[in-house]
């Protein structure tokens, strides 16, 4: 029973980063801008969530610098991608090489020259630290930032099928002449949604930074921000799609760690490929299946209709 | 022209350039209230060019709009929309998997507090607005499961719903079926009694007189002059479209068919979904006859069209080109048969659009030795083989060979297609909707070279949606409908209302 709840608080936990990055993934490409940078925006929120967290010793101030300088590293994608109409894998690629770079230069300028953040203060747990000790259900205290990742889900769900503006933003991702024609502003449509993308994949790296871990070390994220994209596809470019994507592969990584600390013989690196190997299997079956946004990639440029 | 509130728009001296080309040179068009006026001009005279400034889309250079009598300046859409100006795009601009509600109510939606859509109001605002005008639309149908027809409908209920006194059409017909033509017709005319103004843009002088109070005319850029309709005829109208005296009937000698080229016996083909299309068909080409097949779009032209070109998997029974079986070769094994296909599509099947038009000019003949040994490919030559067919075929540009085809207009694409077609002197050619979005002298054009092609022995097969067309042209005129030949019959043995009876699905007597 034990073992029961721990994998469901570990699935929980680890899904939480790829959850903020899926939920970045689904709103830009929703408005029609595909954003591979996904992955470099959560690792610059890692850092930012980091230091903010230690300089000003409160972890709320460093979760929210997080979101900041993600959105901040997607304005860079928003003009290269939305204004230039450059290609938007590429501005994207260029991101996810720059972000390490950058993050690794703030780190050491920050901490004299250290390649990983000294220990900062955590987000705190849901019932506190020591809420359900003792019992059973200890492993279900989850972190805040796991019951905040649900309810973003949950208002992005309602902001996009519920409002006019969920309207606006799937419009102009679909067919953005047509919302252009009825006068929407397809570039400020596209900005707001890839700005908004990049804070929540900040999000996602402090939810690493100061959630899971209580640091920024060069390996916080490595490849989360592309599980998420994964989940983005996986999950049909919905919310809630994605958030049960994110489940399943942060149930994959719940298994490395229970299978890894058990009597089990199988090597820890073979256990340690499963997150990734389930990635690939997913794309795979479902990559063909699913059906993206129609004008999802393509720079809209006024006239070219 | 004065300006006055009897006119619903008034545009006076229009000007509209594109770096060094002209576009509009001095434009005028005045539009009555509640009248249909026609605006007729062929691909690329300038039409759509003028609508696109009245709705803000382009800025004139020079100019003047009024409206009611009152100068107004449209510098985008939104403006548009609240002088009471709605657009139909010819690429209707509909989100595909959303609702129709949801497309018409886009941009102006009906909200409750903070933004939260209120879908249940919407849909009824929708409902009644459809109900007002007879347009019988399914508020919750997704735009990608109605016809095209339909979809027309609900572009013009989005700009009704904007309150549109004002109403543009570009190109309202293209895509229409002859049935969704009549019944666009029957809809303009309700709403002109409902006290809107409707300007229309079309090169199809037929609809034009069916619909039209009014006609003006731009030729490349010019104002040709505004006509009366009603005292009006298809051939004043064309040769003022065009420049030149147009010959709207289409003049052939009497056919000397030969041996039977093509021959097809109980064909067989199923579409992609795996329903049978074409069921059990005969039909027989010989040369030196154009054989046309009548028919409403979706009875198996297209499967048939696909079968001959090995595109299609055939079911069962046989398709022979003098007397050597082609069912269920390969498109290759078509083609070096003697089989050469204008296809329906141009876009689809017929060009790359981003390869040069000397490049298109070869796509079937690059492997012939005469362009390059090997694998090498011989790009003076190929030049030099397009220099000549743009001659012989009037393909504008002159010196277009190293422009890229997308950069052509719908007719001289065309043209380059049926250049390419008709230089490899094939025994049969198959026609599909040849003319389909072209002007009345490119549609000339068409027509005479079909017919020079059958002069010179070759066998036609031309299928087209339009009746007009198939019984201008043809020697033979037989009639499709749900996959098989359902009558067959010489020209001038029989009239439209027989024709159209047995496309609907009727006996012949």
């Amino acid at each position: 029973m034990e073992s029961f709840f721990l994998l469901i608080g570990i699935t929980l936990m680890y899904s939480t980063p790829l959850v903020f990055g899926a939920l970045g993934g689904v709103i830009s490409e929703r408005s029609g801008v595909t954003n591979i940078g996904i992955e470099g925006m959560m690792v610059i929120g890692a850092i930012a969530g980091a230091a903010g967290s230690y300089f000003t010793g409160n972890p709320w101030v460093g979760f929210l610098a997080a979101g900041v300088a993600g959105a901040l590293v997607a304005l860079l994608h928003a003009v290269a991608s939305v204004s230039f109409a450059a290609d938007q894998t590429i501005s994207g690629v260029a991101i996810n090489m720059l972000a390490p770079g950058l993050a690794l230069f703030a780190c050491r300028s920050f901490f004299e020259g250290a390649a990983m953040s000294p220990i900062a203060p955590k987000l705190p747990k849901v019932l506190g630290e020591s809420g359900l000790a003792g019992t059973p259900f200890v492993n279900l205290n989850v972190n805040v930032t796991t019951v905040l990742a649900l309810i973003f889900a949950i208002i992005m769900w309602f902001v996009l099928y519920r409002t006019k503006w969920g309207l606006r933003v799937r419009a102009v991702g679909e067919h953005p002449a047509a919302a252009d024609t009825l006068g929407i502003n397809v570039y400020k449509v596209r900005y707001v949604c890839v700005l908004l993308s990049g804070m929540f994949a900040g999000f996602g790296g402090a939810s690493v930074s100061i959630a899971i871990i209580s640091q920024f070390t060069q390996t916080a994220i490595s490849g989360q921000g592309f599980i998420a994209m994964a989940a983005v596809i996986f999950g049909k470019w919905t919310p809630f799609g994605a958030y049960g994507a994110c489940l399943l592969f942060g149930f994959t990584q719940a298994l490395v760690i229970i299978l890894g600390g058990g009597d089990f013989v199988v090597p820890s690196q073979i256990l340690s490929m499963l997150p990734y190997a389930m990635t690939i299997i997913v794309l795979v079956l479902f990559v063909g299946r699913s059906v993206a946004p129609k004008a999802d990639g393509i720079p809209y440029i006024k006239g070219s209709r | 022209m004065e300006v006055s509130s009897e006119y619903a728009v008034q545009m006076h001296g229009i000007v509209k350039r594109f770096n060094t080309f002209t576009a509009l040179d001095g434009v005028d068009l005045d539009v009555r209230k509640q009248t249909v006026h026609a605006i007729l001009g062929e691909n690329g005279a300038g039409k759509t060019t003028l609508m696109n400034i009245l709705y803000g889309l382009y800025q004139a250079d020079e100019g003047t709009i009024h409206m009611g009598g009152k100068e107004v300046a449209i510098t985008s859409p939104t403006e548009a929309i609240e002088h009471g100006i709605g657009m139909v795009h010819q690429h209707f601009m509909l989100v595909e998997n959303f609702t129709v509600t949801e497309n018409i109510i886009l941009g102006d939606e009906v909200c409750g507090a903070a933004g939260v859509l209120d879908m249940r109001k919407a849909r009824e605002e929708v409902m009644a607005l459809s109900n007002e005008y007879g347009f019988d639309v399914d508020p919750d149908a997704r735009i990608q499961d109605i016809t095209v027809g339909m979809q027309q409908r609900v572009e013009i209920l989005k700009a009704l719903y904007r309150g549109a006194e004002i109403l543009i059409l570009d190109e309202p017909t293209a895509v229409l079926t002859p049935q969704e033509i009549d019944k666009l017709i029957e809809i303009m005319h309700d709403l002109i009694a409902k006290g809107k103004t409707i300007i229309i843009i079309t090169h199809k002088l037929r609809e034009i007189m069916q619909s039209a109070d009014e006609c003006s005319i731009i030729r490349r850029g010019v104002y040709m002059g505004t006509v009366d309709v009603k005292t009006s005829s298809e051939t004043e109208l064309a040769s003022k479209m065009v420049g030149r005296n147009v010959n709207l009937t289409v003049e052939k000698t009497p056919a000397h068919p030969g041996d039977v080229v093509l021959s097809i016996r109980g064909l067989t083909v199923k579409d992609d979904r795996g329903i049978e299309q074409v069921r059990g068909l005969d039909l027989d080409v010989r040369s030196g006859e154009i054989v046309g097949i009548a028919g409403i779009d979706g009875n198996g032209q297209q499967e048939l069209v696909d079968a001959i070109t090995n595109l299609a998997k055939a079911e069962s029974g046989s398709i022979k080109m003098k007397g050597k079986e082609l069912t269920n070769t390969t498109p290759r094994n078509t083609f070096v048969s003697g089989v050469a296909t204008i296809p329906s599509d141009r876009h689809r099947w017929g060009l790359v659009l981003p390869f040069v038009v000397s490049e298109n000019t070869v796509l079937e003949r690059h492997v012939d030795d005469e362009f390059g040994k090997g694998i090498n490919l011989d790009y003076d030559k190929l030049r030099s083989y397009t220099t000549d067919l743009i001659k012989q075929f009037d393909i504008r540009p002159v010196g277009c060979e190293d422009e890229r085809m997308s950069g052509l207009s719908g007719g001289n694409q065309q043209k380059a297609i049926i250049a390419r077609m008709v230089s490899s002197e094939p025994e049969l050619l198959i026609a599909f909707q040849p003319t389909r979005g072209l002007d009345v002298g490119a549609i000339e054009f068409v027509h005479k070279t079909l017919i020079a092609e059958r002069d010179r022995g070759a066998a036609i097969l031309l299928i087209s949606f339009e009746l007009d067309e198939v019984m201008d042209v043809s020697d033979t005129i037989a009639v499709i409908y749900h996959g098989q030949i359902t009558g067959t019959f010489a020209q001038g043995t029989v009239d439209e209302n027989k024709l159209g009876l047995l496309m609907a699905g009727g006996e012949a007597k």
